[in-house]
């Protein structure tokens, strides 16, 4: 478990550790045990959208392996699954269906946007039916841009999930949503309105971005 | 009238379909497939109303995936759209390209280097090898053979991707063919790969095929089911493997003979019966003439430049007036329809997409099947959700 970035135990050097470990004595916390065993056991949602759906059944297959990572079990229910992989365009047609997805797998659970598309409409961003960007409705953890990412792309983000799962505290201001009372966990579904999707983004996840200008031009 | 008198051969469309609330006969069943399903191949929706297992009513409901690409082509220029018709079809990018390139060629009257035409043809048989190997694997995960055979396919399909990728620059979007040729000149030594390519090929499906066709449980599972009946299949505007499995003997390489197809000797195979079983041996048999068709060319291939010298890319603007460009897709005909006003973008771009059309019979092979049918019948289909919706 020295693969945790975290600081280690207080009152014990890293080095001490090592020097335990090698004589056969483990020494650990129960915050790093549950997030070294939940980083390595993320299971994704077998959800498919676009193009970017293609790769990451690629990465699922014998030349990647995504198994080398725990994640080579793809679920078909949102009920069993850790991880949404948002692969390709999300069509406003589409957006609730993929809240309705996030809102329906138990926490914790983790998103990553892989693609243009997923992270803010990609090369269809012009169209009239294409949301820009899937983190207007839900957190999302971890971006991989490409027209579509490679699958190494898709594994290389699943690692920086991985590590970012295992930086997570199990208490304090720093702990992550599904353990904070404090932190909305249900995203409201978006409806169809008269004109676009109703609300257009989820204020408590997604700000606009604000355009500092120059003021001498 | 009972389950039992639905014969799985001779569906009959739309004639034993009976109200949901039946007191006489009970409950039929409404049940939603979609858009989030693993056997859907991405975001289609199909409404099923069901007699206990038997399938008596089906609405498929399409547009999840509706992402503006003729509206966004009408507003780009004829080349900037070239791009995007990658993401049509995004299993085989080389013939949507193929088919787009044709298209305003035709409008803007542009010869193409014989060698370009070698290329493409090159390039559009890898893709049918690709397209047709990744079908069979999808469609033997959706009979239940969870795993093999697609991992089998896809292990074929990253040493085509490696060809495409060492040739254009990215593996699955390759903008590749431009007005008038091709961007890149393939090397000796790509040549040289796409050979060993092809040789090894026919090895790779003898060892397919020895896993599946002869297989007693896939028989089993796919004889007989979705049966499509040749006048419906050309009624239906259906082409590509679909039509061919029904007895129709309609191949665009043969009817148009576009490129240099009427060089290369090979077979169109066609099927008896049009059900899965022999959707599925079509595209195994046509994998084999692709691979006669590949040493052809690849054994020919003349020398010369890749583009037409005149050949004009940047601030293109063909005359006025209206082209329709079509080939041979491994899905069926993929076509482009362009209407030009004289200035650099189209003023009307309209894709024939080849699984939209197929899937428009989707509700006719359906009927009287089993719900578990309706999936490898959909399978069988072989449609892309990119290109249905568009």
């Amino acid at each position: 478990m020295s693969d945790n970035p975290s600081a280690p135990t207080p009152g014990i050097t890293q080095q001490e550790r090592d020097e335990l470990r090698r004589q056969g004595i483990l020494l650990t916390s129960i915050q790093e045990l549950y997030t070294w065993g939940s980083s390595h056991s993320v299971w994704p949602l077998n959800f498919g959208l676009a193009c970017c759906a293609i790769e990451m059944i690629a990465a699922s297959m014998a030349k990647f392996d995504i198994a080398r990572f725990g994640s080579e079990v793809f679920r078909p229910s949102p009920r069993q699954a850790d991880l949404l992989i948002v692969s390709g365009t999300v069509t406003k047609k589409m957006a609730p269906q993929v809240v309705r997805l996030w809102d329906q797998m138990p926490e914790p659970k983790y998103c990553i946007a892989m693609g243009a598309c997923a992270i803010s409409g990609g090369p269809f961003k012009q169209g009239y039916n294409v949301l820009k960007g899937i983190d207007r409705y839900i957190p999302v953890d971890i971006y991989i841009p490409g027209c579509p990412p490679r699958p190494e792309a898709l594994l290389h983000g699943l690692v920086q999930l991985q590590e970012k799962i295992r930086g997570f505290k199990l208490t304090g201001p720093d702990a992550p949503r599904h353990l904070r009372a404090d932190l909305p966990c249900d995203y409201p579904v978006p409806e169809f309105g008269a004109h676009d999707l109703e609300p257009p983004a989820n204020p408590d996840v997604w700000k606009a971005p604000v355009l500092v200008r120059n003021e001498k031009a | 009238m009972s389950a039992n008198d639905f014969s799985p051969l001779a569906p009959q469309a739309g004639s034993h379909v009976r109200e949901v609330h039946d007191p006489l006969h009970g409950e039929l069943l409404e049940v939603s497939m979609g858009p989030h399903h693993p056997s859907t191949h991405g975001v289609f929706r199909m409404i099923v109303t069901l007699d206990g297992e038997r399938v008596m009513k089906l609405k498929p409901v399409f547009g999840y995936l509706h992402r503006n690409h003729e509206k966004i082509a009408e507003n780009t220029t004829y080349l900037g759209s070239m791009p995007y018709t990658d993401r049509l079809d995004y299993l085989c990018s080389m013939t949507n390209n193929w088919a787009y390139a044709i298209a305003v060629e035709k409008l803007s009257g542009q010869p193409v280097p014989e060698r370009a035409e070698y290329v493409r043809v090159i390039l559009a048989e890898i893709t049918r090898l690709l397209n047709h190997t990744c079908l069979a694997g999808f469609l033997m995960q959706d009979c239940g053979c969870s795993g093999t055979p697609l991992m089998y396919a896809f292990r074929e399909r990253e040493k085509i991707l490696d060809l495409f990728e060492s040739l254009s620059g990215s593996r699955m979007m390759c903008n590749y063919q431009r007005f008038g040729g091709c961007r890149v000149d393939p090397s000796a030594d790509w040549l040289d790969g796409a050979r060993k390519l092809t040789d090894n090929y026919g090895r790779f499906l003898d060892e397919f095929e020895t896993l599946l066709t002869g297989n007693e449980i896939i028989m089993a599972r796919t004889q007989g089911v979705g049966a499509l009946s040749p006048e419906l299949a050309i009624n239906a505007g259906v082409t590509g493997p679909m039509l061919r499995a029904t007895g129709v003997n309609y191949d665009l390489r043969k009817v148009d003979a576009y490129g240099v197809y009427s060089r290369f000797d090979f077979r169109v195979p066609l099927g008896a019966h049009g059900d899965v079983y022999d959707r599925y041996m079509i595209r195994v048999l046509e994998m084999r003439e692709s691979i006669k068709i590949l040493q052809q060319a690849l054994a020919t291939i003349p020398a010369g430049p890749i583009m037409d010298p005149k050949a004009k890319l940047r601030g293109f603007r063909p005359k006025a007036g209206e082209a329709y460009g079509r080939i041979e897709g491994p899905k069926g005909e993929i076509g482009f329809y362009l209407v030009s006003d004289g200035s650099p973008n189209p003023y009307r771009y309209r894709v024939r997409p080849p699984s939209f059309v197929n899937l428009t019979v989707l509700e006719d092979m359906c009927l009287g099947q089993t719900i578990a049918d309706a999936v490898i019948i959909l399978g069988s289909v072989d449609i892309v959700l990119g290109e249905v919706d568009r």
